[in-house]
């Protein structure tokens, strides 16, 4: 087991993304590690959200290989794709619910087209998630316009985790969400990975997120990885973003 | 490591023990279902039920709540139902799941005789509403205009030349391209079944009358409901879901005003363009179809067209353009604002934006058709 707990479940290795002539991941290497919480941040329009779409197969890539689960996606038939995508959940940025399905529906959607089973143990299953996410069983019923900006964020992630998945990737998860509401999440997620033994990659603007969520912070720049350790090595970092980002002015009123 | 999940039933004296053992998560849900399933029926059979779960190698939500699921349905049989041999690392879970209500909420969807007919009672109630809804924004429309006239500053020529392009200059091809081949159709069979009786010549009366009256304006008009209409539905409809439409009431712009008028307004001038343009193309194609396949030299056709049409037909067709394309801005509009937050509902809309307008476009033309009658046009 010991062994399992450090090794690599995704494995990026030197990634090229061009978009027309701007080159935006440029010979990237990542590894995220299993049962951790990784923050991956990084300056507004330095590619961290193209990094994960090209991840999960979004955005196609000009060279360099993406392994996940020790599956290289390239490389991999159409059957252990879908495998692959079945062990992993995503929660867009926008939270991306199907507006013509309820609540209900939206998380029970993915494990109806996998699973066979009961509509009963569907209904359950899904009461269950809403309450590791934090919601009432009530809020089933409505559609996703009927919902604020922090319960969409929250279903989305209960559909995300709606089949067990071992990793998930979160596109800036606490942004449009109040200071305590941000909290709340962050403290979510760290129950659920501790629940679930959740392996989650993070993108993320917020201090705070880094600061209480994340076991591990990679920083992106210049389409590399120009840093990836703990907190404390961000701090002792020399980087001039780095430092500007960790001891600027928001920076100290986190740490306090 | 994981292998197949079982629940072996070991007896020990009047204590009955579940086993379970293998990996009890989401892939196996199935066949966990069925095994847990069956393991309820033993509530009751035995003073003392435990469930032991010390041998499963993984669990997830879905294996920890049907465990949790057979240990409330052992309770509620009398016994009391236990799980032993938890470890550690999933004790936080099951907790997680022993939070969750045990009775799950049942939707109440059934189609019922009486709920057939509330049904068909609020969709007619509802036609007075739609016809309502029209007129309020033909009233919206109307009192924006006037606002625009008192303050000429505040017309939007920009945005109104946009439209224009999109909905006059971009559609010309198309609609000159349809109407051309309705003229060559309807020419053609004329010839065909005129000739029978040697009245060859008379297709050109068909033609023209048929054409400037009738067919160009309407066909255009329905061209336009489909192209223009449901764009329009379409961009007003997504506007209000993204809150775009709240935004700028916010700003203190109405929304008539800003996106309404220029389109309304754009359809208007655009329509009496296009079916004129519509006109000539399908009064080519017939007399061209007439010349190559009837015979008709183009001077005889053009010297039996200017006999048997007056001005007359010519502005019962054109009156009757702005007319309609207001109808079909308006539906357009009124549809569009009426979008909900789904990607469903802004389909909704959209079709029921073009069959309302092509709907409203044919009822106008048989009331415009009783008006020119009783006037003698």
């Amino acid at each position: 087991m010991a062994d399992e707990i450090s090794d690599a479940i995704i494995r990026v290795r030197d990634i090229t993304v061009q978009f027309g002539k701007t080159r935006v991941l440029d010979g990237l290497n990542l590894d995220v590690k299993r049962g951790e919480i990784l923050g991956f941040v990084g300056p507004s329009g330095a590619g961290k959200s193209v990094l994960t779409r090209t991840i999960i197969g979004l955005v196609p890539k000009v060279a360099g290989s993406i392994e996940v689960f020790g599956v290289d996606l390239d490389a991999a038939s159409a059957a252990e794709r879908r495998g692959v995508e079945r062990r992993w959940g995503i929660l867009f940025q926008q939270g991306a619910l199907f507006s013509s399905l309820t609540v209900r529906q939206n998380i029970q959607f993915p494990v109806r087209e996998y699973l066979k089973v009961s509509q009963r143990l569907l209904d359950e299953i899904m009461v269950a998630k809403l309450g590791m996410v934090g919601l009432r069983p009530e809020v089933a019923d409505r559609y996703p316009s009927e919902l604020s900006g922090g319960m969409i964020k929250r279903v989305a992630l209960a559909r995300a985790l709606a089949l067990d998945p071992e990793l998930v990737f979160l596109d800036e998860p606490t942004s449009g969400l109040d200071p305590i509401g941000a909290g709340d999440f962050d403290e979510l997620v760290r129950t659920l990975q501790r629940t679930l033994g959740l392996t989650v990659f993070m993108v993320t603007h917020d201090l705070d997120s880094l600061y209480t969520a994340c076991d591990r912070i990679a920083v992106l720049g210049n389409g590399k990885i120009i840093a990836a350790g703990s907190i404390a090595d961000m701090q002792a970092s020399q980087h001039p973003w780095l430092r500007q980002y960790f001891h600027g002015k928001r920076a100290r009123a986190v740490m306090g | 490591m994981s292998g197949n999940p079982t629940l072996e039933r070991i007896a020990r004296g009047n204590e009955l023990a579940l086993c379970a053992t293998g990996a009890w998560t989401a892939r196996f849900a199935p066949m966990l279902e069925r095994m847990v399933a069956d393991a309820e029926k033993l509530g009751g059979t035995r003073p003392n039920i435990f469930i032991d779960v010390s041998q499963v190698s993984k669990l997830d939500t879905f294996g920890a709540w049907l465990i949790e699921r057979l240990r409330r349905s052992l309770t509620q049989g009398g016994v009391e139902g236990e799980i032993a041999g938890l470890s550690a690392n999933y004790s936080s879970l099951v907790d997680e799941v022993r939070r969750v209500k045990a009775e799950p909420i049942v939707e109440t969807d059934r189609v019922t005789i009486t709920g057939m007919l509330e049904q068909i009672g609020r969709t007619v109630a509802g036609v007075g509403g739609t016809l309502i809804g029209l007129i309020d924004m033909l009233g919206a429309v109307l009192a924006a205009a006037a606002h625009v006239l008192i303050r000429p500053r505040g017309f939007r020529l920009t945005s109104t030349i946009h439209h224009l392009e999109q909905v006059c200059w971009r559609a010309v091809p198309i609609v000159v391209l349809i109407t051309f081949l309705i003229g060559c159709i309807i020419s053609q069979q004329g010839i065909f079944h005129f000739r029978k009786f040697g009245a060859d010549i008379f297709v050109v009366d068909m033609l023209g009358v048929l054409v400037l009256r009738e067919i160009g304006v309407l066909l255009v008009a329905i061209m336009v409901a489909g192209r223009s209409g449901s764009a329009y539905t379409a961009e007003l409809g997504s506007m209000k879901m993204r809150e775009e439409i709240d935004a700028l009431r916010t700003m203190g712009f109405d929304p008539i005003e800003v996106l309404i008028l220029p389109r309304m307004l754009a359809l208007v001038l655009a329509l009496p363009i296009l079916a004129f343009l519509g006109a000539m193309a399908a009064l080519y194609g017939g007399g061209l179809v007439a010349w190559l396949y009837g015979g008709v030299e183009p001077e005889a056709f053009l010297l039996r067209l200017r006999d048997a049409i007056s001005i007359d037909h010519f502005i019962v067709g054109i009156i009757k353009a702005p007319v309609m394309a207001a109808v079909i801005g308006i539906v357009a509009c009124v549809e569009g604002l009426a979008v909900q937050g789904s990607a469903e509902s802004l389909g909704q809309h959209t079709t029921s934006s073009v069959v309302k307008g092509i709907f409203f476009v044919i009822v106008m033309d048989g009331v415009f058709a009783i008006f020119f009658a009783s006037i003698g046009m």
